[in-house]
């Protein structure tokens, strides 16, 4: 086993170790658990950092070019994002929410585990990095938004509806849930739309053409008019609060299915193989 | 020695009778001082408040401590014994030790978690205190008493949710809106409930208050009170789409507020959310306005309901909180066991024999060319001086074990650094008021002056 991959699982491990420290936290409600938690996590990411340090030195590109890969990026963009929200809202609760997120993700990865990859040279270009990469920063954002937006259903359900749970005392205001949700928007929409942006000048350089219709890049547009609608509804019709939150979770759905199920269901330019180049 | 507990409280009696066995906090150092004359009583201190009576007390004879506190609780109230004494509870050692333990954390409170009890047993103290009834133990249970009901406030959400209904919607709003700053309420009507609900608002920074009402110099009346705006009543749906929060108390017989009314309201607003609390009976907003997106209507039985909820949330903090006191009283009672003087003159013999055992092992290991007969000199000479030097302390301990040995025993225990008492000893007295709960246990930061 690679240097990489060993870390790799370490890593997953650890993030193991805060997911259930995480859920004790918000079930049985001792606090204390969440600060170490976040130390976990934040071991965690940074043994992420060195994991993905190591696969770039091990493989002499930017680690992003597999499914093992992409999801293990994807991970650590999640995670990375919680950071940066939790350093604004500290909310255990988002901890619980989104770690199983990355966890399942790492999990998925760590399934995947293929042979060191070699990239079609024809596709070796510095624009490969700087779309994939703004392109998963995009997906953790918007996985976070998703992760809020699940939260206020379930606390906006208990407000209606005047029966709580345990869920209730832990969950923090709609506002709040609301809010995360529309700086996740304003975030990863830019990021979104730049991906998109320097793919479409990536496949320009590799294959002379700017857009092909490929499955990967229409499930990608459906899901940009998507999260195009909810900002422009946000900003000008004052969408907000469950419609806002609905809409959240049906676009990282059809991102979800852009990066797995086209992979998976349909061949593409975009799928792993064609950029391997077999 | 052993701490000992007898009272009653809203448990075991009713108003009745803890009403005439209250002591009168103007008159506290003449039951005090008869406590202490009784027989088997060491230390002790009278916690009095409407809802319990308790005494707390230390005896090298419990059960006969505990049947002298019965009789005084009767005799100084000058009941029949008869009346009282089914009615009193007592307790002993471990169990007195919980007992206060979770009094003062609130546990046994009528309403779980509510904050006053520990501040009335600090003053019951604090009585205590000034009229030198309590020594070393119950200074030290009291100290840990007060740090334990810290801990149980700070680790678990005992005192988390409100458990009354006006507090309990200022408490939904706050889940609505994050935070009430740059917030407007609307009251509609003017009753008591809606009053005090609007003035819980207004303490939780509630940023603007309209007032309406049919009768408008009532409206303006209020207005003035929470220094905001009245509005006559025939405007204020005019008016509605300014208010995030509405209350509603008038004794119309009929629904005020209907559906498609609030739907357009909150097209205007740009489907701000809006809270509204219905208080008055018959309802002044059509129940079906819940149905609106991004509207929360709340009546008052719905209210009751958010309490009752609030209840059961506490009552599940509570076994947190049992769990901490079991923690803790583990460790108060490993102190008290310190206190025994059996134990303590054990293990003063050893830690004396340690130090000379050391000092000769390592003088002989310097001196050359001693034989036999020359160690075993050196052995029975620093035998015989720590013998000679232990022999009047050790003779002093046996000799107080039934006076004020406690306070012998833990001299010892600090002089000669013998385990069990590091650094655990030295406390000062606590200084009661309201917040007193941070001059428990100076931490070493704190007695070096880094304040």
């Amino acid at each position: 086993m690679s240097i990489n991959i060993l870390l790799y699982k370490i890593t997953l491990l650890v993030y193991l170790a805060a997911t259930i420290l995480f859920l004790v936290d918000v079930i049985t409600r001792r606090v204390k658990l969440g600060t170490i938690a976040r130390w976990i996590l934040g071991g965690g990411f940074l043994l992420h950092c060195i994991t993905l340090g190591a696969r770039y030195f091990a493989t002499g590109h930017v680690p992003v070019v597999n499914l093992h890969e992409s999801l293990s990026f994807f991970a650590w963009a999640v995670i990375g994002i919680f950071f940066l929200f939790d350093f604004k809202y500290r909310l255990d609760i988002l901890g619980a929410f989104s770690c199983p997120l990355a966890l399942a993700l790492m999990i998925l990865g760590a399934a995947t585990t293929a042979p060191t990859p070699t990239v079609n040279p024809a596709l070796d270009s510095w624009w490969f990095p700087v779309h994939v990469a703004l392109a998963f920063l995009g997906y953790a954002v918007f996985a976070l938004s998703f992760v809020a937006a699940v939260m206020y259903l379930l606390q906006e359900r208990m407000l209606k509806s005047k029966s709580f749970s345990g869920l209730y005392y832990r969950l923090p205001s709609l506002e709040i849930l609301d809010n995360i949700n529309y700086r996740c928007l304003t975030i990863g929409f830019p990021l979104m739309t730049m991906g998109i942006i320097s793919g479409a000048v990536w496949a320009n350089s590799a294959w002379g053409g700017y857009w092909r219709w490929d499955p990967k890049e229409t499930w990608a547009l459906i899901t940009w008019f998507l999260y195009a609608a909810l900002l422009h509804g946000r900003l000008t019709i004052g969408w907000r609060g469950r419609r806002a939150a609905i809409f959240a979770i049906i676009g990282f759905l059809c991102l979800m299915f852009t990066f797995f199920g086209v992979n998976m269901m349909l061949s593409d330019l975009h799928s792993f193989n064609a950029l391997e180049g077999r | 020695m052993n701490i000992i507990v007898v009272g009653l409280s809203h448990h075991s009696a009713p108003v009745e009778i803890r009403e005439k066995v209250a002591f009168s906090p103007n008159d506290m150092k003449r039951p005090l001082r008869q406590v202490l004359d009784l027989p088997d009583i060491g230390e002790a201190m009278i916690v009095s408040t409407c809802n319990r009576v308790e005494i707390y007390a230390t005896s090298r004879n419990p059960d006969a401590g505990i049947a002298g506190l019965r009789r005084f609780m009767a005799d100084f109230h000058q009941l029949p014994q008869d009346d009282l004494q089914p009615h009193l509870y007592d307790y002993q050692g471990e169990e007195a030790i919980r007992h206060v333990f979770r009094v003062s954390a609130s546990l046994d409170s009528m309403v779980i978690g509510e904050p006053q009890i520990l501040g009335q047993i600090k003053t019951a103290y604090g009585y205590a205190a000034e009229f030198k009834t309590v020594g070393l133990i119950l200074n030290r249970f009291l100290h840990k008493a007060f740090s334990v009901a810290k801990r149980v406030r700070t680790e678990t959400n005992i005192a988390g949710n409100a458990v009354s209904v006006s507090f309990a919607a200022v408490e939904l709003a706050r889940k609505i809106f994050g935070s009430l700053d740059n917030k407007t309420v609307l009251l509609i009507g003017a009753g008591e409930m809606c009053e005090l609900a609007a003035k819980h608002f207004i303490n939780n920074g509630v940023g603007r208050v309209l007032v309406t009402n049919r009768t408008f110099s009532r409206a303006e009346r209020l207005a003035a009170e929470f220094a905001g705006r009245a509005i006559p009543f025939e405007e204020f749906p005019e008016h509605l789409h300014l208010a995030d929060i509405v209350l509603t108390s008038t004794g119309a017989p009929t629904c005020i507020l209907d559906r498609p009314r609030v739907e357009k309201v909150l097209k205007i607003r740009k489907n701000k959310p809006m809270f509204f609390i219905d208080i008055a009976v018959p309802r002044d907003i059509e129940p079906q306005v819940n149905g609106v997106p991004n509207v929360y209507l709340y009546d008052v039985d719905d209210l009751q309901g958010v309490v009752q909820a609030n209840l059961k949330e506490r009552h599940k903090e509570a076994k947190k909180a049992e769990e901490i006191i079991d923690l803790e009283i583990g460790q108060f009672h490993a102190w008290m066991a310190t206190l025994q003087v059996k134990p303590t003159i054990v293990s003063l013999r050893r830690k004396f024999e340690e130090i000379r055992r050391g000092e000769v092992e390592k003088t002989l290991r310097n001196l050359k060319h001693v034989d036999q007969k020359q160690e075993k000199a050196i052995e029975a000479l620093t035998s015989a001086i720590i013998n000679k030097i232990l022999h009047p302390a050790i003779s002093a301990l046996k000799e107080k074990q039934n006076g004020e040995g406690d306070n012998f025993v833990d001299a010892v225990r600090t002089l000669f650094a013998l385990e069990g008492t590091a650094g655990e000893t030295q406390f000062k007295p606590l200084a009661v008021d309201d917040e007193g709960l941070e001059t428990d246990q100076p931490t070493p930061d704190q007695s070096q002056g880094a304040k």
